[in-house]
């Protein structure tokens, strides 16, 4: 895998940021000492949006109804920037918070959003229940967005609107901006996707094929997992607490090989698209892993379908509920050319023309097939900054990073 | 305060309990299998990693349910009307202060434990913080960067080889088992035992309050909001595995 690196894209040069390893820096992030220089402490608020009044819940997530975000404001006019967590990612996840320390930092107005992916987005403000459709989220994100600004209208003055989003938050943000093109209730005056899949389906067939590299097959995930938690468990006890270099401490501890940190960002990936998943099931009664018809309350033991999301993958998801639930709505459309469609090739003409769209990447990031960094190039020229490594938003910390990405919406700002 | 306290809880947890075992049993119905059935999917050999042992888990989840409740409609106003009204660095000082009571505890627990270094440094921490500190206002100690080892009667019935009995979600207090549930209350009188040496009853009452409202603004976890149905139990799973370490460690 790590000898497909070698190819042409120009990358970022002079770059300190300490690990080369793809998969460390992935699950690793940005060691102390390394990172940009936050505010500890910011006003970061949780808030509750009722988005839909009239639906109602099975009474297993009837804590669901209300979608859950946060926001920092200034207290006199401002640009206003939104955020948008990746992958089964909520609004006030260890990487938005960090982004809203810099933004808030460099004087924005940040409200902060859930990956669609998150259970809580899912049950609150997806239309369908069953999310990973790229209009369809844009869609459901923009409703969200409308809402928020309606509730802060009389309260702050915004002097522009802004949006970014990492990993597939970044995905969403391209869809996102898209749409504002049509509906114009924001006017982004800058974009900017950090780490963002090319095809969704391929860097979630990347992920799900981790799992794959768990020693001695899936079937030994038991052995592997105990092995996991034991080198946590050696590292926790000979620290006071959980914090800062956690991660980074157990995994020198460990000494974890690539295969197993790809095992490991397998599983992690696996146990937040099966919550999503379960969820949109319990949602729609679709009968993907519960029987359809059956309806389990808010005490009913799970352990069965804990176990079975466990071992499925999120592109059997695309197979046999997401497509199969889609198809009764657009009939026409193949598998393959659903699939295809969920990816940012089909608005590379509109990513390549709109100069307001930035992205951040990185060479070595695990989520995108060979050569697919190519298409960032291609499509955004010099509207794209691609970092040598940094894995999957490991390096999104690191200083060099946040000050791009702050100064990628300050500068030239009215 | 304390008798009452406890028999609150006691009546709480057989209202729970009597509930629990009155609901009717479900139906048997036939349902179309899903597309990707449990029978087809899960190994007969397959090991669930994530098991703890917790057969009323039926009262737990009513009580985790309570405590939703509890905490949306009492506990987390009340957390946010002290952080409006006092300001952080007094807040700190009654963190602190309570905090310094937490090490007394552990220095009993690590005497219990038959442990002279958490003994020794559990010691020290209280020295420094109720002297230099200023009766434990400000957390000297933890400037100097001694450690603080955190123990308490659960761990001590747990270093000793008692086992942890069943996963208990205690009312207003959350995940727990039965041995550290048991082990609260030693604990608890401990701690008034000192106070009531040192405080005068009226501050002492309050004290008690002060306390679960500072432990609860110290306390990040907001029940239901993974949003994830199987929040429960990664939380059991969660909770039960550090116990284990804690007791370890």
């Amino acid at each position: 895998m790590v000898a497909s690196l070698a190819t042409a894209t120009a990358t970022v040069e002079n770059y300190d940021y300490p690990i080369t390893d793809r998969f460390v820096a992935t699950v690793v992030g940005t060691p102390l000492g390394y990172e940009a220089d936050l505010p500890k402490s910011i006003p970061f608020k949780k808030r509750r949006l009722e988005v839909f009044p009239e639906r109602e819940l099975p009474d297993l997530i009837w804590y669901g109804r209300e979608m859950i975000y946060s926001e920092a404001l200034q207290k006199r006019p401002a640009p206003l920037i939104f955020l948008i967590a990746g992958t089964g990612a909520s609004h006030n996840g260890a990487k938005n918070v960090n982004m809203a320390r810099a933004f808030y930092k460099a004087g924005f107005h940040v409200v902060s959003l859930s990956s669609p992916t998150y259970p809580n987005f899912v049950s609150s403000a997806s239309s369908t229940g069953v999310v990973g459709h790229a209009q369809n989220d844009a869609e459901d994100l923009y409703r969200v967005m409308e809402m928020i600004w309606k509730r802060l209208d009389d309260k702050i003055e915004a002097t522009s609107f802004n949006l970014t989003g990492y990993s597939l938050g970044a995905f969403n943000s391209a869809f996102v901006a898209k749409l504002d093109e049509d509906r114009k209730s924001f006017n982004f005056r800058r974009v900017l996707l950090i780490n963002p899949p090319v095809s969704l389906y391929n860097s979630i067939s990347l992920l799900d094929r981790m799992t794959e590299n768990i020693p001695g097959g899936e079937d030994n995930f038991d052995v592997f997992f105990d092995r996991l938690v034991a080198g946590f468990s050696e590292v926790y006890k000979e620290q006071d607490e959980i914090g800062g270099d956690f991660l980074y401490e157990a995994y020198k501890a460990m000494d974890l090989k690539d295969e197993e940190l790809a095992a490991l960002i397998g599983v992690s990936f696996r146990l937040s698209s099966g919550s999503l998943v379960f969820t949109s099931d319990v949602m729609t009664d679709f009968g993907y892993v519960k029987p359809k018809g059956l309806e389990l309350d808010r005490y009913a033991d799970l352990t069965v379908y804990d176990q079975v999301v466990l071992r499925l993958g999120f592109t059997d998801y695309y197979h046999d509920f997401f497509y199969p639930f889609y198809k009764a709505e657009y009939p026409d459309i193949s598998r393959d050319e659903f699939i295809s469609a969920v990816s940012l090739r089909e608005i590379s003409d509109y990513l390549a023309s709109s100069e307001k769209i930035t992205v951040m990447h990185n060479q070595n990031d695990i989520i995108l097939e060979p050569g697919e960094i190519e298409f960032f190039n291609e499509v955004f020229g010099e509207r794209a900054t691609i970092y040598p490594f940094g894995g999957h938003c490991g390096n999104m910390s690191y200083r060099d990073n946040v000050a791009l990405m702050v100064s990628t919406f300050t500068e030239g700002a009215p | 305060m304390t008798s009452s306290v406890f028999r609150a809880f006691a009546i709480l947890c057989f209202a729970l309990l009597t509930a629990c075992s009155s609901a009717p049993p479900p139906k048997p119905q036939a349902y179309p299998e899903p597309v990707f059935a449990a029978d087809r999917i899960i190994p007969a050999e397959a090991v669930n990693v994530t098991t703890v042992y917790d057969p009323w888990e039926g009262m737990n989840k009513r009580i985790y349910n309570f405590n939703y409740h509890f905490d949306r409609w009492v506990f987390l106003p009340v957390v946010r009307g002290w952080k409006a009204v006092v300001p952080s660095p007094a807040r700190a000082g009654v963190h602190n202060f309570f905090e310094n009571f937490r090490d007394v505890r552990t220095m009993a627990n690590s005497i219990l434990q038959a442990s002279p270094t958490k003994l020794a440094q559990s010691t020290g921490r209280v020295l420094v913080n109720s002297t230099i500190g200023l009766f434990g206002l400000i957390d000297v100690a933890s400037s100097m960067g001694m450690p603080k080892p955190d123990e308490d009667f659960g761990q001590t019935l747990g270093h000793w080889g008692v086992g942890t009995g069943p996963y208990l979600v205690l009312p207003l207090l959350g995940p727990s088992n039965v041995r550290d549930g048991i082990g609260l209350y030693p604990d608890f009188v401990l701690q008034n035992y000192i106070q009531g040496d040192l405080l005068a009853q009226p501050v002492r009452a309050t004290a008690f309050l002060f306390d679960s409202i500072d432990t609860r603004a110290n306390t990040s976890f907001r029940y239901y909001e993974t949003g994830s149905a199987f929040e429960y139990q990664t939380v059991r799973w969660l909770y039960s595995t550090k116990r284990k370490l804690d007791v370890e460690k």
